[in-house]
């Protein structure tokens, strides 16, 4: 039943070759006809987005922000096979996995514009606040899944997303460790694309493989093709109702290596070109996920070049709705870093609270804010 | 001769100098090598040192910070680099365990020359967590020194001193400042010894001490004061404190302002006001101002203009001091 994660680690899992042809003996995953096109409507937004992003970036409308282009295969397919209670425990560069579970790209556009109300995510989504440091949301991916296994739920897996250059860190092997011992029901989803900033994934780890660490730990762990989303569907699916309800003989974990590709830069504070060759990303390129699913969608008569400029049209609006709505929400209230910091505000709190409202009551915001 | 520098760059310089003169000296971090360093304080080096000393480590603070331990106590002098103090803390461990202490735990048998550099501070727009100022944490661990310097001209010359000095120092550098000015940095090393502070105003009225990005904002709130002839101290170096240049300012002027970006509870303001009231109680005309960062988790950018002291809010403190 959950055969697909039960490979050898360096076994990669396919579904679509590079041109969208199914490969050789591969089964297409049991997904309807109107799934599949919004698994490439998914796609399609979450690459218009990225574009709009970075451009955004450009003109000084939003902060730093990290891209995903390239990485939609790996970021839909995956958060496509979560059922609705699953629950999902990103690093900071799933705003793609995030919007098939309906995180606003709205709130995703507030946090990079350094607003915290971006941060907040919306009350009935399981989703987990987002981790810039590296790795350490794996151990709180463990410790959701086992605090889920200690109240007798049974029917939750916990899929935490991290990238190449976490599997050094100590935290992944912690956590990855603690779901191993206490059997926990989380699927560790590492999307591979190969840098970390500058550094190649061959220096990161002497590993073969990285899937080849979940060994180690006592359970199952597996490479995709990350830019192969019918593919990366499959392989989760499969973690996840391991996770969920495994057999006599194995435990719930699984890590699952997408392997694929950062088309862009690591953030837009990056420039790859320094370190990296056009001939590596171009070769890349030509695995792109989005024309693959498109080519396969069309083959089987599921998508025409009608429905694709619909959607292409369809896209471009909610992306421009989002940024409307992030640019037109007015500025944070300044008292606001005051909040939540506690339950209760502290005494001492409420003093700095209290001067800092009388500063700018005597000054003027304006003022407050010249360098 | 010199250069035209900006902080970064003279950051850059004093760890190439400070590799050309002792090949034991060698540079390690993330991204330091063939991408120069996020911010570039290492550009140029692996050109010119190779990958043997300019080294690109795996995603690890605390395999980054523990081998430099490693390398150090076994007669390299490693200068390790963190890419954003906020990142610091896999590698905590690794540092008030380790690096802080190996001299007094090993009875002098082993000790550290190595330098722990990492950019800190607000002000750049940066995402979560790459914008806190923690300096406080490494002040309070004995063991280990540390530097913060406000000035292209400091920066090498501490940069220099750091890693010709026979213990760990953790090397803070103010991201906010990496470029906002430059300065005439000679071309040969030389040292800023650490330890000593710089009176970058003098002023007969109020003592104002700060460090880091801080200094600027200071010594411009100073500037635009008519009423009050204020003296700046940068302390520049945060472990060991110049406590004499502090009591002897102070004793002048008998008021004392504190700033500092990290927040007020627990941070080295509290140190610097009580040390002056151990030392020099008797020459207090007022309570000691401190204009600080707020108690509460650093914000995102869009108000992180709100939580850094500027100018309006510096020249208030001080007033305060002034007027009591």
């Amino acid at each position: 039943m959950t055969e697909t994660v039960h490979r050898e680690p360096d076994d990669m899992y396919r579904v679509l070759d590079e041109d969208g042809e199914l490969v050789d003996g591969a089964e297409v995953p049991d997904l309807s006809d109107d799934e599949l096109v919004e698994m490439y409507r998914h796609m399609k937004l979450a690459r218009r987005f990225d574009e709009r992003a970075v451009s955004l970036q450009r003109q000084g409308r939003i902060g730093t922000y990290p891209p995903l282009s390239g990485q939609e295969g790996a970021q839909i397919g995956s958060a496509m096979a979560l059922g609705d209670d699953d629950w999902m425990v990103p690093s900071y560069r799933e705003h793609g996995a995030g919007l098939v579970r309906g995180l606003p790209l709205k709130d995703t556009l507030l946090y990079w514009m350094g607003d915290e109300r971006g941060n907040r995510i919306p009350e009935d989504e399981n989703i987990f606040t987002v981790a810039v440091p590296i790795a350490s949301q794996l151990p709180h991916a463990t410790g959701m899944a086992w605090a889920s296994k200690l109240k007798d739920e049974q029917d939750k897996a916990f899929l935490c997303y991290f990238g190449d250059g976490a599997t050094s860190e100590g935290d992944f092997h912690e956590g990855m460790n603690f779901a191993g011992v206490f059997d926990t029901p989380n699927v560790f989803f590492c999307n591979n694309n190969q840098w970390a900033i500058s550094v190649p994934r061959e220096r990161q780890t002497a590993s073969e493989t990285l899937a080849q660490k979940a060994t180690a730990y006592g359970f199952e762990g597996v490479q995709v093709d990350g830019m192969d989303p019918l593919a990366v569907y499959q392989v989760t699916k499969d973690a996840v109702e391991k996770a969920k309800d495994p057999d006599e003989d194995e435990l719930r974990p699984t890590m699952i290596e997408a392997v694929q590709y950062r088309f862009g830069a690591h953030t837009t504070a990056d420039d790859p070109s320094v370190y990296r060759d056009e001939a590596e990303v171009e070769k890349w390129k030509a695995k792109d996920p989005i024309p693959r699913l498109e080519k396969f969608l069309k083959d089987t008569d599921r998508l025409d070049d009608d429905d694709v400029e619909a959607i292409e049209a369809d896209v471009e609006d909610d992306v421009a709705e989002a940024i409307e709505a992030a640019e037109e929400t007015p500025r944070p209230d300044p008292a606001s870093m005051f909040e939540n910091v506690y339950a209760e505000m502290p005494d001492r709190l409420e003093q700095q609270l209290e001067y800092f409202q009388s500063i700018r009551e005597e000054y003027g915001d304006e003022a407050l804010l010249e360098d | 001769m010199s250069e035209n520098l900006t902080l970064v760059q003279a950051v850059r310089d004093g760890l190439r100098d400070g590799m050309a003169e002792d090949d034991d000296v060698l540079v390690m971090g993330q991204d330091v090598g063939k991408n120069g360093g996020v911010f570039r304080a290492t550009e140029g080096l692996f050109d010119e040192f190779g990958d043997e000393r300019v080294i690109d480590t795996p995603l690890a603070e605390s395999g980054i910070i523990g081998s430099a331990v490693g390398m150090a106590a076994y007669g390299l002098k490693p200068v390790p680099e963190i890419q954003f103090s906020g990142f610091m803390y896999p590698g905590f461990d690794q540092i008030v365990s380790h690096m802080s202490r190996l001299r007094t735990r090993s009875r002098g048998r082993y000790t550290l020359p190595m330098v722990l550099r990492a950019p800190m501070g607000g002000g750049i727009r940066a995402p979560e967590h790459h914008s806190e100022s923690k300096e406080a944490f490494y002040a309070h661990e004995a063991g280990l020194k540390v530097a913060m310097p406000s000035t292209p001209h400091d920066a090498k010359g501490m940069l220099i001193a750091s890693i010709r000095d026979p213990d760990p120092v953790v090397f803070l550098e103010p991201k906010k400042i990496y470029r906002a000015f430059r300065e005439e940095v000679p071309d040969d090393p030389y040292e800023v010894e650490l330890g000593e502070a710089a009176v970058r105003k003098e002023g007969t009225d109020v003592s104002v001490f700060t460090w880091g990005a801080m200094t600027r904002p200071t010594i411009e709130a100073a500037e635009q004061m008519e009423r009050v002839d204020v003296e700046v101290v940068d302390l520049r170096s945060l472990s060991p404190i110049d406590f004499d240049t502090v009591v002897e300012s102070f004793k002048k002027t008998g008021r004392a302002a504190i700033v500092h970006e990290a927040p007020n509870t627990g941070g080295l303001g509290a140190e610097i006001a009580a040390t002056i009231q151990e030392e020099a109680l008797l020459y207090q005309e007022a309570p000691i101002e401190r204009i600080t960062g707020f108690d509460v988790p650093f914000p995102l950018a869009a108000l992180e203009d709100y939580y850094l002291p500027e100018p309006a809010r510096i020249a208030a403190g001080i007033e305060e001091a002034f007027d009591f």
